[in-house]
């Protein structure tokens, strides 16, 4: 049996079970009154994917300069780097939303709060990836960085043509699942008044009282994003995958 | 190539690897530095390669003074060659890519040149069959030869071998030094790492017993092997060689 065809097998009974499962809560379902609100699942769908892929590429690249920050020679450096991270895993993604809306973006008069939602949700997410993205560049043997030095490379190319494609690899499965985790995470932007797919999906539930149809969809809508995330890490993996 | 070393010293926190190491060759082909495990053979070689920076002293190739600079040694290995121990190479490329990396990125050839120049030296060596198996699929040999291959594509002034057969077992010895033998033959300057005794005696113009940090003997093969005046070097060659 091929691995895919396994995969569709398992989803389906899951799948199975769950409306099965369905069928024994008591009560009528009341699909029609959330399906007049479709417009506003699909609405807030949209904007969680965009700010979900603003996020993503922004929270790689700060996860990336905050891993070298955290291996840099210079301990000024290294501290900025430390201290980022450690104030960023150390308090809750809410707090660090209500405080960059409302004192920091305040403070440097930035209004839009897409904008200031997407920015803080990398730099939670970006200090993660640093610890990720630190693991794997430390795992790459000093004898590389020798070997690039002795071709003549610069340390930038050495970087970029020696040390990064292979620490790649070995962060590809942990970086996904992190990504994964920040999409789940953009829910959280709610409190900052953004209409994303969550915020969307209460308001429908307040409208209806139809509390199940109204988060059924949420459910759906968020694999609907997070498992060709999921299935690109893995062609990824595949395509990056050799023997060491 | 004429080398000239004054005063090396090396030190490694409190481990003086070097102490104050002078030499003077005379215009040779090759040299090898032999010498126990520990005496300062692959210290010295890395300084030489511009991959380290010493402490004190100089060293000197054909007239021209290695720079103490990050800098200026990085231009100067962009003109000569490094082939380490456990070869090194880039797990991710191909045999043919690790090839043409230095060509393409450090040598601005464009890719097709890089191809072009790669591919008969992959031929003479019997490595094209395997030129697109990343550095896993091989086996030491090959991996140690392309690692020779990618010091020499670059057309360098001149390598530098660290124990390039150390790690492999006899058979792929063989393959390694009947490379490095051709190098020889084709005129290539190079300074030879080596436990291989036999090979340093058949190869080099001049050998090197390095123990200590310093220099214990130097001279032509012949005079350093058999008839070297220092005790040490007599009982190291007398326990090595029987």
């Amino acid at each position: 049996m091929s691995r895919s065809f396994a995969h569709l097998i398992v989803a389906a009974a899951v799948t199975s079970l769950l409306i099965l499962a369905c069928f024994q809560v008591p009560g009528d379902w009341n699909w029609s009154g959330v399906w007049e609100y479709r417009q506003k699942f699909i609405s807030g769908w949209l904007v969680t994917l965009g700010l979900s892929l603003a996020a993503l590429v922004l929270s790689v690249a700060i996860g990336l300069i905050v891993a070298l920050f955290l291996g840099a020679q210079n301990p000024l450096i290294e501290a900025t780097g430390r201290i980022y991270v450690e104030i960023i895993r150390g308090t809750p993604l809410l707090v660090q939303l209500l405080l960059g809306f409302y004192v920091i973006a305040n403070a440097v008069g930035l209004e839009n709060r897409f904008v200031v939602g997407t920015l803080v949700l990398a730099a939670f997410s970006g200090a993660y990836m640093a610890e990720i993205f630190r693991g794997g560049l430390n795992a790459i043997p000093k004898t590389q960085r020798d070997s690039a030095r002795a071709i003549g490379l610069t340390q930038w190319q050495s970087f970029r043509l020696v040390i990064l494609p292979q620490a790649v690899r070995l962060v590809l499965p942990a970086i996904a699942g992190q990504l994964v985790s920040l999409i789940k995470d953009s829910s959280l932007l709610s409190v900052i008044a953004i209409s994303e797919f969550t915020l969307n999906a209460r308001e429908v539930n307040s409208f209806t009282y139809s509390t199940l149809e109204s988060y059924v969809p949420l459910a759906i809508g968020y694999l609907m994003l997070t498992l060709p995330l999921s299935a690109t890490s893995r062609w990824l993996e595949k395509s990056f995958s050799y023997e060491r | 190539m004429r080398l000239t070393i004054k005063d090396l010293t090396q030190t490694f926190g409190t481990t003086r690897v070097l102490d104050k190491l002078s030499i003077e060759t005379g215009r040779v082909n090759s040299l090898a530095l032999v010498g126990p495990s520990g005496g300062g053979k692959s210290t010295l070689l890395r300084i030489l390669a511009g991959l380290d920076i010493p402490t004190s002293g100089t060293v000197t190739f054909d007239g021209t003074t290695l720079q103490r600079d990050e800098v200026n040694l990085r231009l100067y290995r962009r003109t000569v060659g490094t082939v380490f121990q456990s070869y090194n190479l880039f797990p991710h490329l191909s045999a043919r890519e690790n090839l043409i990396l230095p060509l393409v990125h450090v040598h601005r050839l464009s890719r097709d040149e890089a191809i072009a120049r790669v591919e008969e030296p992959l031929r003479r060596f019997q490595l094209h069959e395997h030129a697109d198996k990343r550095p896993a699929e091989l086996s030491g040999g090959q991996n140690q030869r392309i690692a020779i291959l990618r010091a020499m594509v670059v057309r360098p002034k001149r390598l530098f071998l660290d124990e390039p057969t150390s790690a492999l077992d006899p058979e792929m010895t063989a393959e390694v030094l009947d490379m490095i033998e051709g190098l020889k033959e084709s005129g290539t300057d190079f300074v030879l790492v080596t436990h291989a005794m036999n090979f340093a005696r058949r190869v080099a113009d001049e050998v090197a017993f390095i123990g200590d940090g310093t220099v214990l003997s130097h001279g032509p093969a012949e005079s350093v092997f058999e008839n070297s005046k220092n005790s040490r070097v007599a009982a190291f060659f007398q326990q090595v060689l029987r």
